[in-house]
């Protein structure tokens, strides 16, 4: 297991507030870790300083050794650091292909090119008519993303982040928002993922972290606060007392 | 996803250039029309065609990336400066003197967009104006360059290829101007689809979503406005050429208001909007402005107001989709 994502004590703080306090945690390759913690416990502040959205006020992100704290947004994304937002944010007025595409011709290095007709390019029309028909959503191709539902712009989210081939890819509750008969796709289309990139999933929804985790991580007011399997987590007892509640007893008296 | 998915119909596209030809003859056709039905009026046409590549080069930036500017007058009136000023001081080939108005144009639009594109909203939008602001007082001050509120006068280019001379009824002028707006315009089409022109795009809809595909955004926006400047500059140049003066009326906050209130009428994110936009607002001016020379603008901002409120997006949306429409319907008949 190659390690690809480390933390190495990360803090940060907005004023006085400490939303982000000496957090320490390893990716690897092949991990499957979700990050769960009650609402405001700063989990989607822990994403935006892993993808140099905001940065630590102390502390360190590694990439496979590599010290990234200083890097770009964009540079970041190069070296394979690839994020969905919680709410959706897309190419709106672009079409559902127009969105992928983008994401490929950025990895290829071919997004520059300013005389190539980028409807033209044979392997990229490959490549998200593949990525597309994968996730279900071949049929609305040549569709905006604004006239979409909100379930199938989720599905849009996960098809960027898979067209740019991700090495740590993290998944800010891709769920959200989705109708319930359409949750069991976004969960079928992650269980898809390539099996060597390192996955971390945020999310409320406790039976998507059971399917998924073979690892869960507990935020609360910041702090780490338990590290571990997802059968330990309704276990613990802390755990219980910053967050799960009456889940976890209505899943032990199940 | 159970719905039925009425799929757009993608362009098809066996015959590379189909679009950008058609585009081209489109437009050609259309100055045929000016040409011989309008006489007259070609010193008008000519002037108008000067404008269409400021708005062009206006559409770039803001319709395809969504930079706000009230400045962009500037490139306009550098490249007819930097044209009008090469040739009194002796390069007199027309086409020497639209290479001038490029460079030129160019290297405003990079300066420009080096300090406009940093920033975003109003602050981008007042730094906007600050440069155009800047530029026009610069023309007024170097008066010993620029001719200052006097103009700059005694340009008299040479023939077009050596063999058609500029005469008074802007002839020369007119189909001079016509056939570099419709290479201009199938240079454009193809830039604006291709995948820097499409990426543009996706910026302009969210800037951190093309971050984090990896984009940095700033140097493109940069790039994009160093293009728009050339446009602007062959526009500002042919303007220069063609009627023999450039004026502070080139550099002017009004001008770069203006222009922008062509591309909204016409419909900011298409080439065509542009283009349409520049016609209809330059048109209606002239007309107007004959019949009623005091109250015009009057006219101008009703006529604005109300297609601001029936047709948000420009006069060429609806004309679009209702293309899309006939298209499809062709398509599945």
């Amino acid at each position: 297991m190659t390690e690809l994502l480390e933390a190495r004590g990360v803090s940060r703080s907005f004023g006085g507030l400490h939303v982000t306090r000496d957090v320490n945690f390893k990716l690897a390759s092949g991990d499957r870790v979700a990050l769960i913690g009650p609402n405001g416990a700063g989990k989607t502040t822990l994403v935006n300083l892993i993808t140099g959205d905001i940065a630590p006020s102390e502390g360190r992100f590694l990439m496979a050794g590599d010290d990234i704290t200083q890097l770009s947004i964009p540079e970041r994304v190069r070296r394979g650091l690839v994020r969905t937002f919680q709410t959706t944010r897309l190419f709106a007025n672009l079409t559902v292909a127009d969105n992928v595409a983008l994401a490929i011709m950025q990895r290829k290095r071919i997004s520059r090119r300013f005389f190539s007709s980028s409807t033209e390019l044979p392997d990229v029309k490959a490549e998200w008519s593949e990525i597309l028909a994968h996730l279900g959503l071949d049929r609305l191709a040549y569709r905006k993303v604004v006239e979409l539902a909100y379930g199938q712009q989720r599905l849009i989210e996960l098809a960027i982040g898979l067209a740019l081939h991700p090495k740590v890819l993290l998944l800010d509750e891709p769920a959200a928002g989705v109708p319930h008969d359409e949750a069991p796709k976004i969960l079928e289309a992650i269980n898809r993922l390539p099996s060597d990139i390192a996955v971390l999933m945020i999310e409320h929804d406790m039976d998507l972290v059971f399917k998924f985790a073979k690892r869960v991580l507990v935020l609360a007011a910041g702090q780490l606060i338990f590290e571990g399997s997802p059968q330990d987590v309704t276990a613990d007892h802390e755990v219980r007392r910053a967050y799960l509640g009456s889940y976890a007893d209505a899943r032990h008296s199940a | 996803m159970s719905e039925i998915a009425v799929t757009h119909v993608p362009h098809k596209r066996n015959v590379p250039f189909a679009q950008e030809a058609a585009g081209a003859i489109a437009i050609l056709a259309l100055g045929a029309v000016g040409y011989f039905l309008f006489p007259d009026d070609l010193a008008f046409l000519t002037r108008l065609i000067g404008i269409a590549f400021l708005v062009l080069s206006l559409d770039l930036v803001t319709g395809y990336c969504g930079v706000a500017t009230l400045g962009h007058a500037a490139q306009f009136g550098v490249g007819a400066y930097a044209a009008g000023i090469a040739c009194i001081r002796g390069i007199t080939d027309p086409v020497a003197l639209l290479a001038v108005g490029v460079f030129a144009g160019t290297v405003m639009g990079l300066i420009s967009g080096a300090l406009i594109t940093r920033f975003r909203g109003l602050p981008q939008l007042v730094l906007s104006i600050a440069v155009g602001q800047l530029v026009a007082g610069l023309a007024n001050k170097l008066s010993w360059l620029t001719g200052g509120s006097d103009g700059l006068s005694g340009i008299e280019p040479g023939k077009v290829f050596g063999v058609f001379g500029f005469d008074m009824y802007s002839r020369t002028a007119f189909l001079f101007s016509l056939g570099v707006l419709a290479i201009t315009f199938v240079v454009l089409k193809r830039f604006v689809s291709s995948p820097f022109g499409l990426m543009c795009r996706g910026i302009k809809d969210d800037d951190l979503r093309a971050k984090m595909i990896g984009v940095s955004i700033y140097p493109r926006l940069v790039v994009m406005y160093g293009v728009a400047g050339a446009v602007a500059g062959i526009g500002g140049a042919l303007t220069a050429i063609s009627t023999g003066v450039v004026g502070l009326d080139s550099v002017s906050f009004e001008r770069s208001a203006e222009v922008l209130v062509m591309l909204v009428l016409g419909g900011a994110g298409h080439l065509w909007g542009a283009l349409a936009g520049t016609v209809i607002f330059m048109i209606f001016e002239h007309i107007v402005a004959a019949a009623n020379p005091f109250h015009w603008m009057t006219l101008v901002g009703l006529l604005l107001i109300l297609i601001v409120v029936f047709a948000p997006r420009g006069l060429i949306e609806p004309v679009l989709s209702l293309w899309a429409k006939s298209r499809r319907k062709g398509e599945a008949a």
